[in-house]
């Protein structure tokens, strides 16, 4: 037995799985918090108090702070992973939503969803470089991975704005469905996936033509029309498969990016919102809401493992060391 | 007597009952076709009624279909166990049971290897079921499907038993019709087999103390954990505890000493 258990101990300590432990952040809105849940046993580790009403958050790209937009505070908070306290604050405009961290990782693009602008923040600096004048209520924020588009959804003027990193200027803007939330791209770059929380739809759009190449529709047995929300997209690093979170409908739908057929629809909690990954994209972490859940659902078996509470209205969700 | 001769009477007796379900197909078959239609039609139209809560031992929302099937699964046990009983009734009016009951073995050993034999039958019935519903989404953990059969066999036992109890005090094979209908029907509807019990409590505290303590709501529950590789020991303390009375009260029902099957008028 005890030869047993020093074998297994050593085949522990051995594997990839041991080395690779992470950590979920989820962002509470009611309970002003993030929750931080060990990514393998599922276990809430720690629950860290942050401002008033934190929604969007990011990591940065060393790995070792949070960037959490506490919307009531009027500013970003810059969460020290390692202590897991306040270690400053970044300046961001009124009411920051949703933020979305460049590629260098040293400029923070943020959506200020009173004033109809994105801020472009300097994390090092801890200064504002520029405000960029968008559509009504600006929303979705998405960066190409190859870093020249900022792609900013604006909620009541319907539509995605594309900004020109290199100048910050608005070159170009679609029409999308009614209330875009979500702007996210394909880690080839070369599209933009923008979800319509009331058209119920995501819109594929072409970043070189700048066009809508596809809409995506939902349909779930049993379910009214108007339940279905699509809010968070998440695409594979592989670029095969999307997620898209429907919120009210309770449902995340695994779409095949090459025919963009939804492939399944995921049961987790009530109005789930936004969707983050694995690192090594084994699972995917959900925010639910209404039912103040986070559900895990095993990637490769398209299954949800568990669903685990997470603190009242779960917002955004970030996997980090 | 040695214990060959022993296991030599419950071969019998199994052979008999696996006769009777071979010559019965359309019973056996006849008996999956009503969970069937439960799961493919009551099921879907209930299907976004869950989903609003996680109760043990499920970890994440299921839908309807999911909750029903340990439902169903001791629909098929109950049914079953009430069914063979049913055949007791006719065996007596026939004058098979008598032929069984003279034999020389004891007569708690005959009545439990009637009891076994019938929980056999029903199991094979519940996997095949169970198969199905695998073709229909409804996939537990693949070891649940072994840690369940030890539950089966208890909860399948237990409902045998209290059939045969129930058959011990029928005298004849039109009453038995007025029992099933006193007995399944209340029984099965005032369970966790088709709704969970907190849904109950909220209408109302009365009905939802008798659905806890109905042994079909532990039968059911033992099943739905098993199935889902956790044991709900309360249910299991339950089931065995309702397995001891029903037994004990159907080896009393059938004592001719005792006199419920002594002779009586008409009977």
């Amino acid at each position: 037995m005890h030869h047993l258990r020093t074998a297994l101990l050593g085949v522990c300590l051995l594997s990839p799985l041991g080395a690779h432990a992470y950590s979920v952040y989820v962002s509470s809105e009611k309970d002003n918090s993030i929750t931080v849940v060990d990514g393998e046993t599922l276990e809430v580790r720690q629950v860290v108090p942050v401002g008033q009403r934190p929604r969007g958050i990011a990591l940065s790209k060393d790995g070792e702070s949070l960037y959490v937009c506490t919307s009531d505070e009027d500013h970003i908070e810059v969460l020290d992973l390692k202590s897991l306290k306040v270690d400053h604050t970044l300046p961001s405009g009124p009411d920051p939503e949703l933020l979305a961290l460049g590629p260098q990782g040293r400029f923070l693009y943020v959506a200020n969803e009173d004033d109809n602008m994105v801020t472009v923040v300097d994390v090092d600096k801890r200064t504002k470089v520029i405000e960029i004048q968008v559509g009504v209520e600006p929303e979705g924020m998405g960066v190409s991975p190859d870093g020249k588009w900022l792609v900013n959804t604006s909620e009541t003027t319907n539509m995605a704005h594309f900004i020109d990193l290199s100048t910050h200027e608005v070159v170009g803007n679609v029409l999308v469905d009614q209330r875009p939330r979500v702007a996210q791209f394909t880690p080839d770059s070369r599209q933009v996936w923008v979800s319509s929380e009331i058209g119920g739809t995501v819109s594929v759009i072409d970043v070189a033509k700048r066009e809508k190449v596809h809409v995506i529709t939902f349909a779930i047995p049993g379910m009214r029309k108007e339940l279905i929300q699509p809010v968070g997209i998440r695409i594979t690093d592989d670029g095969s498969r999307a997620f898209i979170a429907l919120g009210p409908a309770a449902r995340v739908a695994v779409v095949d990016t090459k025919t963009f057929e939804v492939e399944k629809y995921l049961l987790v909690g009530q109005r789930v919102w936004n969707l983050a990954f694995a690192p090594d994209q084994s699972r995917m972490f959900t925010t639910n809401g209404v039912s103040n859940d986070m559900s895990v659902v095993d990637m490769e078996r398209l299954k949800v493992l568990k669903s685990i509470p997470v603190g009242r209205l779960p917002w955004g969700v970030v996997v980090g060391p | 007597m040695s214990a060959r001769a022993y296991l030599r009477c419950l071969l019998g007796i199994l052979v008999r009952e696996a006769l009777r379900f071979l010559h019965q197909r359309e019973r056996f078959f006849g008996a999956l076709v009503r969970p069937l239609v439960w799961l493919f039609i009551f099921a879907a139209g209930f299907r976004s009624i869950l989903g609003v809560s996680i109760i043990p031992p499920y970890e994440t929302y299921i839908l309807y279909e999911e909750y029903i099937v340990p439902g169903l699964v001791a629909m098929i046990l109950l049914f079953s166990g009430m069914q063979s009983s049913l055949s007791m009734v006719y065996d007596r009016e026939m004058g098979s049971m008598r032929l069984l009951m003279i034999s020389p073995f004891p007569r708690w050993y005959l009545l439990f290897c009637k009891l076994i034999a019938g929980a056999l039958v029903a199991i094979l019935q519940v996997y095949l079921f169970l198969a199905i519903a695998w073709f229909w989404e409804v996939r537990p953990p693949p070891i649940g499907y072994l840690l369940a059969l030890p539950a089966l066999l208890l909860a399948s036992l237990m409902l045998g038993a209290l059939g045969l109890f129930l058959s011990s005090v029928i005298r004849q094979l039109e009453n038995f019709a007025g029992i099933m209908n006193f007995v399944i029907f209340p029984m099965f509807f005032a369970s966790s087999a088709l709704y969970p019990l907190w849904r109950i409590r909220d209408s109302s505290l009365l009905l939802y103390e008798i659905c806890r303590f109905n042994p079909f709501t532990w039968a059911v529950e033992l099943i739905r954990f098993a199935l889902y590789a956790r044991v709900d020991w309360l249910s299991l303390a339950g089931v065995a505890l309702a397995l001891a009375v029903f037994l004990g009260a159907a080896l009393l029902g059938y004592d001719p000493g005792r006199g419920m099957l002594k002779r009586r008028p008409g009977g």
